[in-house]
């Protein structure tokens, strides 16, 4: 008797401790938090919201279109939103939708407590929304982009007298950083941070899905923000890589911007599916068939989205035998895909189906998506696609696919995940009410669509003649936009009104069998206790798991020390490695967000100073944010996690998930250095004279500098090793000689195009050559502070031969550094003597 | 959709692919219903087979059954299939295109896409040229090389009924091979979007009997006899300096030649303004714009950049209504 009332005590005390531990503040301090169940939420109510806004502009331009040679809007505002229709809906919620879901599902599906960086989770979100209302702002000042969401130069480089494109490319560039931060914590959370026991063959779905498109967008980003930086260099310096007069080429914008645009269309997509992946399983009553299946048909896909960006420029005159080469690539993705949509009807036929609403939009989601998956096969063959290009058969073609393959699967996982969010359900009847008439909205304005085109209707002209066979078929698209739009409202309505009404239901309502239905919504961590998993729907298979998880049975089950814990587990097969303290509720992440976006913003009105001066503020931002939330020397060695283990609190080099953040950055970024030296060599293919007789920047000034960044990588290592064996001194004294060689390694970089006085705005050569150069010279910069850093850690004491994890990150950067200089002062410096 | 199908292929417009009066455009059209057929079909499986599985069907098959499922629905059918299509297409490509291969015999035509009109040049066998603007003639039956190029922003050059599109890309030259087999007036317009004006960019494409052609560009070759006829409208031409822009054969109106083409490049500058040596005979004005009679030109030169916003010619609303009247009825005259 008074062991078990010990027992509830103890359980009582250690409810207290975790619940004071995960506490959100109170009043407006709390936006400071940054625990993943908050962030989530924001995330993807921002993400709605945009969504919303943007779906108001698709309807400014149904009504335009509505009657021939209509005149309700000017060309311009048509033409920016049109723009920005295409430009929020990919860019501010296709993507960070599924960020948001990951974030807020992710721990309790993989049984951790947190993602491994909520700091950095919580700057992606600030760094999105800022970048997000920048964006969309616009428009209410006349200023949007207005050259289509894939921003084709000559237009959005000379055309545009103002800063629509400005905003674009920079608003964006932003965005696309928050996007790269929220995937490198997923990749991570993902390999690290799963319970013990969770091999990755019981990996959920969504999980692996998640795993498969964060890295797609480790590698498919990066060289649009390539592009991104090439472009705003042409516009803001005049250095000419897309103005075929000075030898640069408009097509190179379109090579970069499909190589990410199109993995991107996969990145919306397989996170949809993932969410069909959990739910279908649920409403069939048992496990999915062919789990193999599925995960290597999404890894395909994955692969198979980077070689397929060509057919979207079937029409520009390449080489038939290329076009043949990416037609085949674009009709072999609809294989994986078909094997997906079969494991879920072979699922369902395996099982006894319950008809819910998110079953309902799951189905709708499929029908629609089918039927643009069949176009898709379509305008994949070239002469097709030679007629289908760039009309509304295209329009049609990508709203069934993003739709059906998006949207729909989205409210699914609204409905089915929303017990998650407050424990309560949403309205079964406004739900059925709302799929219907989106469905048949939908189809009443995408269905005609394909036929507008087919009988030559261009996508993007803002009015058209009458008489030549558009005008019913436009008019009822209008009139299906607006069904639409009323059963996006319902839904909207439901969200926020009615669910107050609705009691509160029961924990597991749909009787799910994965480990995400046993977080607790009024909870904030997490996982009350940290189970060991066996199955892959370990809440069907192991007896008794939610009640051993909610009494505390299981790892971790306290916060003694009172920080906020979570277990690390090896890649494979998710053993116990680490006790992770993660950071708690800061401004850091606010306040890095803010000042980095104000560097966007500033740079689009050229407001130099601002920028430089919110560029210093992010600097030391982040400097504070790593010295003082990362790195910590814990109090002791190792922390008891229950059942006889006991873990260490501090782990380095590639145990580290620092370690592995930084690895998966620097790929990123290794991506977009590589998108840069593709443009050097496609110049070089597309010009038979590739340097124009111009001079520089020779073979000495890149061999020196060459030289230095070895001897400075050289010495970084060297710093490691010394440290690791306790010769804190000389570690110190070789991290100083590592600044002083990197700094002369800058300035002999520099020093090559200097010399010979190359005008990169005279011709596309010198210019390819400073952005190379200034590219090395920054990673340089960046690699100073670096060492910088790791000395004052040093001097501090923060860093000692047993806890050297910033050394380690530092050097595994300075590999990647090393590999920067070689290709860059080899290329500028080398190629041109090889030619 | 397929049983309304017939209904919409007939009389779809002059701008319509499913309604083909050229060679590509009619084995394109083909391609599409053969395809829109089996597409359909299987779409309709799947929706059905979705359905049977989530509601209708009263006993779960086997786990065993379930994966032969996926494997000869997801994996075995799309392969046949997509092999099947892919092997059709690829041999249909070097046939609908055949570049190089009648290189020399009869016409081809140059055209430059600008911001938002064309400038054509028909270059002749015996080494004459044509040049004209804004709408493009070809002989039906005989295989016609274009050269597309631009002279500012990319644009695509597209007749639906005839065949494919091709874009015009600054810096680079491409090729567009059409074979027209039903005479004809068809539309032509820009498919890729170019600016303001975009949605005005296009153009009538006039298939006729090779005899007819063959005396029509006679014709053209020659100044139009209405440049000589007494007119005030003429003096007004000259006065108001539209000849600076704008040629017109037989005048000392010389436009701003495309000095660029002839060499296979694209110029720098760009082309100031549309030639109106024969601009009475068009069918339309301000590329497609506008049906051309002379009230249309008086408005046009009167109001253009309203009636084109982005256009980059002047708008004369100083001259007088006689006077709008005068130069629109000398260039209607330019037959």
């Amino acid at each position: 008797m008074s062991d078990v009332s010990e027992a509830g005590r103890d359980r009582a005390a250690q409810e207290a401790q975790l619940r004071a531990v995960w506490a959100n503040p109170s009043g407006w301090r709390y936006w400071t938090s940054v625990n993943n169940t908050q962030v989530g939420l924001w995330y993807g109510s921002a993400a709605f919201a945009f969504m919303l806004f943007a779906g108001l502009l698709a309807l400014l331009v149904r009504a335009q279109l509505a009657v021939p040679e209509n005149d309700l809007i000017s060309a311009e505002l048509y033409n920016q939103a049109y723009t920005l229709h295409g430009t929020v809906m990919m860019f501010l919620f296709a993507v960070p939708i599924f960020e948001a879901v990951a974030i807020f599902l992710l721990p309790p599906m993989l049984g951790a407590r947190e993602l491994p960086f909520p700091r950095l989770g919580a700057f992606g979100f600030w760094s999105f929304f800022i970048g997000g209302v920048f964006v969309c702002g616009s428009i209410f000042f006349g200023a949007a982009p207005n050259s289509g969401w894939f921003m084709y130069p000559p237009l959005a480089t000379s055309e545009q007298a103002g800063i629509g494109a400005d905003i674009w490319l920079l608003g964006l560039s932003f965005i696309e950083v928050a996007s790269l931060a929220a995937a490198v914590e997923l990749i991570v959370g993902i390999m690290k941070c799963r319970a013990p026991g969770m091999r990755v063959n019981l990996m959920p779905l969504f999980a692996w899905y998640l795993l498969i498109v964060a890295g797609m967008i480790i590698f498919a980003f990066p060289p649009l923000i390539a592009g991104d930086l090439l472009f705003e260099m042409q516009r803001m310096f005049d250095w000419p890589f897309f103005d075929a007069a000075r030898g640069g080429d408009p097509l190179l914008w379109q090579h970069l911007f499909w190589i990410f645009g199109h993995p991107e269309v996969y990145i919306i997509f397989l996170p949809a599916i993932a969410l069909l992946a959990m739910i279908i399983p649920t409403f069939a009553g048992r496990p999915i068939v062919g789990y193999s299946w599925i995960v290597l048909a999404a890894v395909g896909t994955g692969f198979l989205s980077f070689g397929l960006w060509v057919h979207h420029m079937f029409a520009t005159g390449l080489p038939q035998i290329s076009l043949a080469f990416f037609s085949a690539a674009s009709e072999a993705v609809a294989i994986p895909t078909a094997v997906q949509i079969f494991v879920f009807i072979a699922t369902m036929l395996a099982g006894r189906v319950i008809f819910s609403i998110p079953m309902l939009f799951a189905m709708g989601g499929i029908a629609i998506f089918v039927m643009g998956g069949l176009t898709g096969v379509m305008v994949a063959l070239v002469p097709f696609d030679w007629q289908a290009h760039d009309t509304y058969f295209i329009v049609a073609h990508l709203h069934y696919v993003l739709i059906g393959g998006m949207l729909f699967p989205i409210f699914a996982g609204l409905y089915y995940y929303y017990p998650l969010i407050d424990g309560k359900h949403m309205s079964e009847r406004v739900g059925r009410l709302a799929f219907w008439l989106m469905f048949t909205g939908f189809n009443i304005t995408f269905l005609p669509m394909h036929i507008t085109g087919l009988r030559g209707m261009p996508r993007r002209v803002y009015t058209y003649p009458a008489d030549i066979g558009w005008d019913w078929l436009n008019l009822l698209s209008t009139v299906g936009a607006v069904v639409l739009g009323i059963g996006m409202f319902a839904v909207v309505v439901d969200v926020t009104l009615h669910r107050r009404r609705k009691p509160k239901g029961e924990q597991n309502p749909w009787n799910a069998g994965t480990l995400e239905w046993v977080s607790e919504p009024e909870e904030n961590w997490g996982v009350r206790s940290i189970p060991r998993i066996e199955s892959r729907y370990p809440l069907w298979d192991q007896k008794d798991l939610a009640r051993q998880v909610h009494a505390g049975e299981w790892y971790l089950p306290d916060a003694k020390e009172g920080r906020r814990e979570t277990l690390v587990t090896s890649v494979l097969d998710a053993e116990p490695e680490q006790v992770l303290r993660v950071g708690g509720t800061s401004y850091v992440s606010i306040f890095c967000a803010a000042t980095l976006g104000t560097v966007f913003i500033a740079l689009t009105f050229k407001f130099w100073v601002v920028s430089l001066l919110a560029g210093a503020a992010f600097l030391a931002g982040v400097i504070y944010w790593l010295w003082t939330g990362t790195g910590e020397i814990p109090e002791k060695e190792e922390k008891d996690i229950g059942h006889g283990i006991s873990l260490p609190l501090y782990a380095s080099g590639v145990k580290s998930v620092g370690w592995w953040a930084m690895f998966i950055t620097m790929s990123g970024d290794g991506t977009a250095f590589a998108s840069l030296v593709f443009g050097y060599f496609f110049f070089w293919t597309r010009h038979e004279d590739f340097m124009v007789g111009l001079e520089g920047p020779g073979m000495f000034w890149p061999l020196v500098a060459l030289a230095l960044f070895a001897a400075a990588w050289a010495a970084t290592v060297a710093a490691r090793e010394t440290n690791r064996r306790g010769g804190l001194g000389l570690s110190r004294v070789l991290l100083g000689a590592g600044v002083a060689l990197s700094i002369a390694g800058c300035a002999a970089g520099l020093a090559g195009p200097w010399s010979y006085g190359m005008d990169p705005t005279q011709h596309v050569y010198p210019a390819v050559v400073w952005v190379l150069v200034i590219w090395a010279a920054v990673h340089g910069g960046v690699g100073i502070i670096m060492q910088l850093y790791c000395l004052a850690r040093s001097i501090a004491g923060r860093l000692t031969a047993r806890h050297d994890m910033e050394l380690q990150n530092v050097t595994l950067y300075w590999h990647f550094m090393l590999v920067t200089a070689l290709i860059t002062f080899g290329v500028v410096g080398l190629f041109p003597e090889a030619l | 959709m397929a049983a309304t199908a017939p209904a919409l292929a007939s009389c779809s417009g002059v701008q319509s692919t499913l309604d083909p009066g050229g060679a590509e455009a009619t084995q394109i059209a083909t391609l599409f219903w053969v395809m829109t057929a089996g597409g359909f079909l299987i779409w309709a499986f799947v929706v059905a087979l979705s359905l049977y599985a989530s509601q209708w069907k009263r006993k779960s098959i086997s786990e065993r059954g379930a994966g032969r499922i996926i494997f000869w629905g997801g994996v075995v059918f799309p392969v046949t299939v997509l092999t099947a299509l892919l092997a059709y297409a690829l041999w249909l490509m070097p046939w609908l295109r055949p570049f190089g291969a009648e290189e020399g015999t009869g016409v081809r035509v140059e055209v430059v896409g600008s911001q938002f009109w064309w400038h054509v040049v028909y270059r002749r066998p015996d080494g004459t040229s044509v040049v004209s603007a804004n709408e493009i003639r070809l002989p039906v039956g005989e295989r016609v090389e274009f050269s597309l190029e631009s002279a500012d922003m990319i644009h695509s050059f597209w007749i639906p009924s005839l065949g494919g599109k091709m874009d015009m890309i600054p810096g680079r030259t491409n090729r567009l091979s059409l074979l027209a087999t039903r005479p004809g007036t068809y539309r032509g317009q820009c498919a890729e979007f170019c600016g303001i004006s975009h949605a005005y960019m296009a153009f009538p494409a006039i298939a006729m009997e090779p005899a007819d052609f063959e005396a029509w560009l006679e014709q053209r070759s020659r100044p139009s006899a209405g440049v000589w006829a007494p007119s005030a409208g003429h003096d007004l031409f000259m006065r108001e300096g539209c000849g600076t822009c704008h040629s017109v054969d037989g005048t000392e109106a010389g436009g701003t030649q495309p000095a660029g083409i002839a060499l296979g490049r694209t110029p720098a500058a760009g082309i100031a303004g549309p030639d109106l040596s024969h601009v009475g005979s068009r069918l339309t004005i301000g590329a497609g714009l506008l049906a051309n009679d002379e009230e249309a030109l008086a408005r046009f030169i009167a109001h253009s950049a309203s009636i084109k916003p982005g256009s980059q010619m002047p708008a004369y609303p100083g001259l007088s209504p006689d006077e709008l009247r005068a130069i629109a009825a000398w260039l209607k005259g330019l037959q």
